[in-house]
This record gives C-alpha cells, structure tokens and sequence, in this order.
C-alpha cells in the first residue's frame, strides 16, 4: 500500500520572471486516488507537466517508479491533459492504436485492447468512426481510453470529467476506482472539491503555486472543524446550554459550542426544551469550505 | 529514442501519403502529361484531316515547260488548257486544287494556287510534291540525277556541340537540354514547397488540435521533430519519385510522335546530386517550417508566416531562371548557386544544364548542410519552448531570448 509510486521533491517554476510553482513536494503511493486541488491558475497543470516531464523544473527532483524519467517510465503513466486534443482526421481506432504505439504497445494488441475497451465503455460500434465525427463528450471518453489503454501504473488525470454528462461521468469514475483497487497510483487534479471529497483518500492543496495543505483527507478535515454542530428543526431556544453563538445558514443553523460542551449535552438541552428536530450532526467542514477558507487566508 | 521516432515517422508518412491533397497533387502531374499526350495526339489528327490516297491538282500551264513527271508520291496532277476548264473540274470536284503557272514564271512571276478550301496552311507533303514536279520538269534534262535529289533538299543538318577542348561535348539536344532544366526545378520546387508545407500544417494543426499535450507525455520534442520531419520528407521522395517517374515515360511515349523527347534521360549523376539537393532543401524549410509551426496559434497563420520564406527562395531562381540557363557563371547565378534559400533549385537547374562545376557544386552542398545543421538546432529550441503555448504570439525579440536562454 504504502510504495511510493512518484516523488516530488521541492520542484518550483517561474515563466518570465514569475513563479508559477514554488517549492512544491508530495508523493503518491500505489493503489490511491491522490487529488490535487486548487483554483484556476493556481500551478496544478504546470505542476503535472513537470512530472510529465513536457517541462523541466527549475529546481527540485523528480522519481518515478524509483528512476529519474526515462523512456521506460514514459511509458508507464498514462496522462489526460486539460486542454483536450485528438487528431481529427483519424478514426477512433485507429487514433487509439497509435497512441498506443507511442507508448510503446505493438499493433496487434493494442487493438485488442482498444476494441475490448470500447465495448467496456459502450462506444464500440465507433470504432471506425472519424473523431471529427464524434460528440464532445464522445471524444472525451476516447481520450480517456488513450490514457488508460497502456494499462498504466501511473495516471494522471487534469480535470477528467469536465463536460461529461452523469452517467458517463460514473462510468469513468467506476474505472478510476477499479484502477485503484488493482493498485495503480491516480492523480486526480481538480477544482470540483465534491469530486475530490468522494474519490480521493489523500490531497494537495495548491494556490499561487505554493502547496496550501497536504495529507490524508480525513485528518485535514477534522483539523478544519469547527467546534459545531448542524441543527435543522421547527425553532431555536434564544439561550441553549453548551452553545456559544448561533449562526444561521439556509435551511439549517450552524450551532458553536462552548468550550466544555458536548454535542451530547446540547442535544439533551433541545430535546428537554421540547424543540422538534429534524437533523443533528455533527458540523465537518466541505472541502470547499476548507479550500475557501484556506485561501482567503492566505491573502 | 529511434523506436519511437520510427512510429512518429510511419504514421506521419502514411497519413500524409493517405491525405486527398497529397493523392491529388501526386497524380496531378501524370494525369496532366496523359492529358497533354492526349490533346497533342488529338489536335495533330484533327488539323490533318487523313488524306485521300490520292489527291489530284489541276495546273495551266502557259510556259509549256511542265508536261512530265505527273505522278509525285500521292498527287496526280493533270493539266488543263484553259483556267476556265481547271476551275470547272475544281467546281466538279474533280480535282482538289488547281495552280495556275504564267507564262512570265521564269522571270519571277509567282505561281497562283485557286482551291475550295478554308486552309490555314497547306499540308507540307502537298507542298513537297508540288515542289517535286516543279523541279523534276524543271531541272531533269540539265542537271544529273544526284544534283537534282540536292535541289530537292539541299539542307537537313545534323548539328553537334563542341566544347572548350574540342570534344564533343555531353548534352548534345538542345531542345532536350532546354526542358530538362525547367522540368526538374519545377518539380523539385513544388516538392520541396508542398512536404515542407505539410510538415508546417501537421505542427500547427497538432497544436491547435491540442493533441501535442498528449504527444509529449509519450514522446520528447526531439523525438517528435526527427519522426514529423523525416516522415513528411520521406513522403516528399516519393512525390517527386513518382513525379520523375513520369515524366520519363511520357517522354518515351512521346518519342514516338516527337523524336527530341527520346533525348530527355537524366544520367545518374544528376539524379543522385538531385536528391540530396531535395533532402538538403526539405530539411532547410523543414526545420524552419517546425518551428514556425510551433510558433503560431493556427495553421492558418503559420501559412502566411512561411510564405515570408518560401516566396524570395522560390521566386528568385524562377524569376532569374533564363540568365542561370544562358549565363551559368554569371555573378548572380554564382551567388544563388551558394545561397542556402535558392541553392537546391539553382543547383538543379545548373546541374541538369551541365553548368555547374564540382567546385561550386561542393562549396554550396558545404553551406547548405551548415545552414541545415545551424537551422536545425535553432529550431529545436523553439520547437520545445513554444509547443505548449497557446498564448499570444511571441515577438522576434521574446522569440530570440528563448533561444538564448534554452
């Protein structure tokens, strides 16, 4: 579990002066889902060409698979851009056999694997279809067939399921966790923290090129809690035992509790004042409270 | 590193050889040499109607000199003792023509020819056999039979080029090495122009199509610009191969009709010199067309920028073309035979003229693998830093520093 796949050590890059990353380290271990998250501009996509090796860093290390890049590891990691492309004059199949082929597949194989793929995805009568012919979300699936259909240890995936409708964005998403559960390392780079919260078991946080917060998801979350609780019912007591203040959201009110108090305490408190309640938990913060929390302060 | 160049290069070359331009503008030339063979062929059999076994030509005769040697070759001429009777059997349709010989005709006096015929020229075996009788009742009592085959042509020479030394010199039709010059700079040039503009096209449209990301993450940029290049270059060869090809038999073909074409063959030399001036000349445009590919945002755009290079290296030698052919070793032609932009097409029409001397043909392959080397090594750096921008475009000077700093 616990082999670490890539490792990023201190890498920074500055075009024209500016610094885009700045002193940016992590590692992904295999069999996870390890979400990079952060605003638009924040360095992510300049971050994954750096371990793509498309750009060089300018300080910093970078190992892959144990090795500093090479051809052989090239080959070993699958990468979706963000900015998506394909060439349009080819068929699908033929499109995915040559990307194959650059990854080093022979022909014959890849073919196998590329029309057992299709057909996974339900796009198999495609296959000799022009890609100029294709819908965008069509294509998209395409693409993240190429990234796969090496069979990868690594993927890096920059805003996978942007522009997909649901179900094909479930069908991806049941991949990339089949993919996990065979163990292959996932980079999954995003600014949509609900697709992080469900899929990813460590994150990256990243703005203005520096790393913002780094770990496993669950312990960031609990060290961003507030010391709170969600209440949702028929009316609020003006003074409740254990409660500090009250801060009320749309359909619910946030409670924050005192010092010394429980949950347990305050709930005893409502139910003994005769309050209705529908809904009471405990108050952990969404990623993107967290996320806007962190960046705002940063400023 | 060479595999996945290889790859590079196979697909580039399939793909590009499987395009509808490439198919079109590769049979253009066979399909227009069938065409003009054809058209040739059509307007010769359409201008000589097929003639008659025999033709009769009626003639008066007001000088009683010409009363023998009535059969000549096809035409019977029969003679009639008055104009009105001759244009009577012309009207009858007896006869196809009639000339009417005065009696002043020694002193100078012209024959007239009277037919019915809207012609732009007579046939020139008409004319030889009118010519024939004239001088066979003309000449036959007082000259011998050999003077008076003279007379009848007196002059169908045989010329031969001697060079400086004396010798017979190598190239001996003129006609033959008039075209020669022209047909390889010609083809040479589109060749050049079209693989060079694919490989401007295939660049830029990868990058806006956005598939170089994706390439990147396989493949290096160097590995990218050895495959992209070699792989268009190698479709290039074939395009003039075929277009070569064709050309030799469409001259054999024609030798057929026209004898000067079956003097049209390119010795071996030539050919070999021309193939390393099509490479030398792909790689110099080549590589700059990468690079401007890498540059600019559409393909669109990328066309307008390399029309800076292609036009002065193109338009110069065409346009100076005459002077290379007549004056080879004057100072201009000197100049462009060395030139790296104009050196593959002057050099051609120079060594295909048998102009070029092994000196200038060795400086000039020198510079030009010089510039290749120096261009190719530039580019490389801006293929690298510029693939990925999809930015504004870059100034000369922002363009220069990367270079500097790469």
């Amino acid at each position: 579990m616990d082999i670490s796949n890539l490792e990023v050590q201190n890498i920074s890059k500055s075009f024209n002066a500016h610094k885009v990353v700045d002193d940016v380290s992590f590692s992904l271990n295999s069999g996870e889902i390890f979400g990079m998250v952060g605003p638009n501009g924040a360095g992510k996509t300049t971050t994954i060409r750096m371990i793509m090796d498309i750009l060089k860093p300018d300080s910093g290390d970078i190992t892959v698979l144990g090795q500093r890049f090479n051809d052989e590891a090239k080959d070993k990691i699958g990468y979706l851009p963000e900015e998506r492309g394909m060439y349009k004059k080819l068929t699908v199949i033929e499109s995915l056999i040559y990307m194959a082929a650059l990854k080093g597949v022979p022909t014959t194989p890849a073919k196998a694997k590329a029309i057992e793929l299709l057909e996974k995805v339900g796009t198999g009568q495609h296959k000799d279809k022009k890609v100029e012919e294709l819908s965008r979300g069509m294509s998209q699936l395409i693409q993240f067939l190429i990234t796969i259909q090496h069979d990868p240890e690594i993927m890096v995936l920059d805003e996978p399921f942007a522009n997909l409708d649901p179900v094909n964005t479930k069908l991806l998403k049941d991949i990339v966790l089949e993919m996990r559960n065979k163990g292959k390392s996932i980079i999954l780079s995003t600014h949509l923290m609900n697709e992080v919260e469900e899929m990813c078991d460590r994150i990256l946080m990243i703005n203005q090129g520096r790393s913002m917060l780094y770990g496993n998801l669950a312990d960031i979350k609990t060290k961003y809690r507030n010391n709170s609780v969600f209440v949702e019912c028929d009316r609020l007591p003006i003074e409740i035992t254990g409660v500090d203040k009250v801060k009320q959201h749309d359909g619910h009110s946030e409670l924050y509790l005192k010092q010394n108090a429980t949950p347990q305490t305050v709930l005893s408190a409502l139910v003994s004042d005769g309050v209705k309640i529908d809904r009471f938990e405990n108050a952990i913060p969404s990623l993107n409270d967290i996320f806007i929390q962190v960046v705002e302060e940063a400023r | 590193m060479m595999k996945k160049a290889m790859t590079i290069l196979r697909h580039e070359f399939l793909h590009t050889i499987k395009r509808k331009s490439y198919i079109l503008i590769t049979i253009s030339i066979p399909l227009l040499l069938i065409l003009a063979f054809v058209i040739y062929n059509g307007i010769q059999r359409w201008a000589q109607p097929s003639t008659p076994d025999q033709i009769y030509i009626g003639y008066v005769d007001e000088t009683d000199i010409f009363d023998d040697y009535h059969s000549q070759d096809n035409v019977i001429f029969n003679e009639y003792d008055t104009v009105d009777s001759a244009k009577s059997a012309l009207l009858a349709e007896t006869i196809d023509s009639y000339i009417f010989i005065h009696s002043e005709y020694l002193e100078g006096r012209q024959i007239e020819r009277y037919t019915l015929k809207r012609e732009i020229e007579l046939p020139s075996s008409t004319v030889s056999s009118v010519k024939n009788f004239l001088l066979d009742n003309l000449l036959t009592e007082s000259v011998s039979e050999q003077i008076l085959n003279r007379a009848k042509i007196p002059f169908a020479p045989i010329s031969v080029r001697l060079d400086t030394n004396g010798e017979i010199a190598t190239g001996q039709d003129p006609i033959a090495m008039y075209f020669l010059p022209y047909i390889f700079a010609f083809l040479f040039m589109f060749s050049i122009f079209f693989t060079s503009g694919y490989l401007l096209q295939s660049v830029s449209e990868e990058k806006e199509n956005r598939v170089i990301e994706i390439l990147l993450s396989s493949v290096s940029a160097g590995q990218l610009l050895v495959g992209k290049v070699l792989g268009l270059g190698a479709a290039g060869l074939l395009q003039i191969a075929i277009w070569l090809g064709s050309v030799m038999a469409a001259a054999k073909f024609a030798a057929v009709n026209i004898p000067i074409f079956s003097e049209l063959s390119i010795p071996i030399g030539t050919l070999f010199l021309g193939i390393i001036y099509f490479i030398l000349g792909y790689l110099l445009l080549g590589t700059i067309f990468a690079a401007i590919g890498s540059i600019v945002r559409t393909s669109r755009e990328g066309q307008s920028w390399s029309s800076m290079v292609t036009t002065p290296s193109a338009v110069l030698p065409m346009m100076l073309m005459y002077l290379i052919t007549t004056n080879p070793t004057h100072i201009a032609s000197r100049i462009l035979t060395m030139f790296p932009f104009t050196a593959p097409i002057t050099s051609m029409i120079r060594i295909s003229g048998g102009t070029l001397s092994a000196w200038e043909t060795t400086v000039s392959l020198l510079i030009l693998t010089c510039s290749v080397a120096l261009l190719m090594w530039l580019s490389s750096k801006v293929f690298r830093t510029y693939l990925l921008m999809y930015g504004k475009r870059p100034s000369i000077k922002e363009i220069i520093r990367s270079i500097r700093s790469a």
